[in-house]
């Protein structure tokens, strides 16, 4: 098999994950927001699998094994359990239209693609592909962050921000594993301190909107 | 003289085609209802009925409404014609490219939300504008799809398309995957296929093509229904001949090449004809006022495989 069509493989499922990001802002339901999620990981899993897989480094296949055990299992089923256990909302509130989200997603592909041409003007076609891609995945995780009301969704949205630094690592080569270990336990860290913060917003405003914090910011009132 | 003979065969081929490959849909269906569902060949017997019936034309309907199903079937057809689907080598080959495909298609939709107004009744009216609507967010992601496709092979014909991609010019590219998506996308909507309109269904508040078509009777409607059908196979035909055109004859090949090609072509239909079946028994029908973001969707998406050909060089 020629490296051409290794590399090519590897933007096909890199793009998977970006159309997983564009699936998250297009989700209405909660439910439908976290099994996209866990599709997205799991098209993470196998972008590192896949990369392992090229650059003949092993240790990305542990990074393939990390996104698929805590990314596309232990997040979703702990997220779904979050939802069912707190009796949310299953409708997305969004604070801009779907609509109008999609096409914002759109210009941030094509913002990523433009700030990426110029930077790596030197590297080739290859890894500047795989660059746009997982900016895209960022970025596109920051707006969900931005666009929605409902913490959880919020919390999807850090995720798949996430995500898309996972796959600008794996795409690089000679990420050491330290890195990636201390990624993956830092978003399970904070996984649980989402958790025990959302009770405690539940507990003290009888929703997850999180509108309600507005009113004890200092700035205002 | 074998182009001419090819041609022939392909004019043939897709009316003789396209009620099997409808019923196969319906029945593949019905299987994973779990019901017996009538036999993949009944829209030939529909169609034979239909035909054998006196047409029916309301008072007030003008002569748009008698020539709506004649002009809607003639482009469809003419459509189907120059979509290579088993050998590039056909006599119409040079003409067809995918910007004339998109416009007769819109020829025989303009003509069907025509008929669906002509009548006066409220259906017609109601069923010809959500026509309308699926159309005008439809034409520009199919537009998308035709432009990303060839920025990538410098030609809008699809016989050089599949020319192009046969040669092994092209790799896996992102692009191609989005475009891919798109394609599907638009092709569900412009068949009327499930999420967006339910074929099977007479209830008021969903239908949108049978809306437009509930005047007709008799031979109009067989017209009508033959065009929906034919409609069908041709996007599942133009999406395996862009995506997939493995098999596909060229100009050259013997009559084994096009033996092939015909294998090829036929197992292609029905295993994507299989996959909508599934794919529509999978998902529910969404509201109309979503239709606006699925087929923004597919734009996006039509949109986004033009941006990542500049990135990846291809162009």
């Amino acid at each position: 098999m020629s490296q051409q069509f290794n590399y090519d493989i590897a933007h096909l499922i890199g793009a998977t994950v970006l159309m997983a990001g564009f699936g998250l802002l297009y989700q209405r339901r909660v439910f439908a927001v976290l099994n996209t999620f866990a599709f997205q990981a799991l098209a993470l899993a196998a972008a590192a699998a896949w990369q392992a897989h090229i650059q003949d480094a092993p240790h990305l296949y542990f990074t393939a094994a990390i996104a698929l055990l805590f990314k596309a299992l232990a997040v979703p089923f702990a997220l779904h359990w979050l939802v069912e256990r707190l009796g949310i909302h299953r409708t997305v509130e969004t604070a801009l239209s779907i609509g109008w989200t999609m096409i914002v997603g759109v210009a941030l592909v094509a913002l990523s693609i433009m700030l990426v041409l110029p930077v790596t003007a030197a590297a080739s076609a290859l890894t500047r592909e795989s660059l746009a891609l997982a900016m895209s995945v960022v970025l596109l995780g920051m707006l969900m962050m931005i666009t929605r009301r409902n913490a959880v969704t919020q919390v999807v949205g850090f995720m798949a921000l996430e995500n898309g630094l996972i796959l600008a690592a794996v795409s690089a080569k000679g990420m050491p594993l330290v890195v990636e270990i201390s990624i993956a336990f830092s978003v399970l860290v904070a996984m649980t301190l989402f958790g025990i913060f959302f009770f405690r917003i539940r507990e003290r405003f009888d929703s997850l909107d999180v509108a309600y914090l507005e009113s004890y910011r200092g700035d205002r009132s | 003289m074998n182009a001419m003979l090819w041609q022939l065969v392909q004019i043939v081929l897709v009316v003789a085609l396209a009620p099997l490959v409808t019923g196969y849909v319906r029945w593949a269906k019905a299987r994973l209802n779990g019901r017996r569902g009538p036999a993949p060949i009944q829209p030939y017997r529909d169609l034979y009925r239909l035909l054998q019936k006196e047409a029916i034309v309301a008072h007030s309907a003008s002569w748009i409404f008698r020539a709506a199903p004649y002009v809607t079937f003639a482009s469809v057809w003419l459509a189907a014609c120059i979509v290579p689907t088993f050998t590039t080598n056909m006599v119409l080959a040079p003409a067809a490219d995918l910007i004339a495909l998109v416009a007769l298609l819109a020829v025989g939709r303009f003509w069907t939300a025509l008929a669906g107004m002509d009548v006066g009744t409220s259906f017609g009216g109601l069923g010809a504008s959500r026509e309308m609507l699926i159309a005008s967010l439809a034409e520009p992601a199919m537009l998308m799809v035709t432009f990303s496709l060839s920025l990538l092979s410098g030609t809008t014909a699809p016989a050089q398309i599949v020319a192009f991609i046969l040669a092994g010019n092209v790799g896996v590219e992102v692009s191609l995957g989005l475009a891919l998506a798109a394609l599907v996308m638009v092709a569900l909507a412009e068949n009327g296929r499930i999420p967006i309109d339910n074929p099977a269904t007479h209830l008021e508040l969903t239908m949108v093509h049978e809306a437009m078509v509930l005047e007709y009777s008799g031979r109009h409607l067989a017209m009508i229904e033959a065009a929906a059908m034919i409609r069908l196979t041709l996007y599942i035909a133009l999406i395996a001949t862009l995506f997939a055109p493995w098999g596909i004859a060229q100009p050259g090949a013997g009559a084994a090449g096009v033996v092939i090609g015909m294998v090829a072509f036929l197992l292609k239909t029905f295993s994507l004809a299989t996959t909508l079946a599934l794919f529509e028994t999978s998902i529910a029908k969404m509201r109309v006022f979503r239709y606006a973001d699925f087929l923004g969707g597919a734009l996006l998406l039509g949109l986004l495989a033009t941006i990542f050909l500049y990135v990846s060089e291809a162009v």
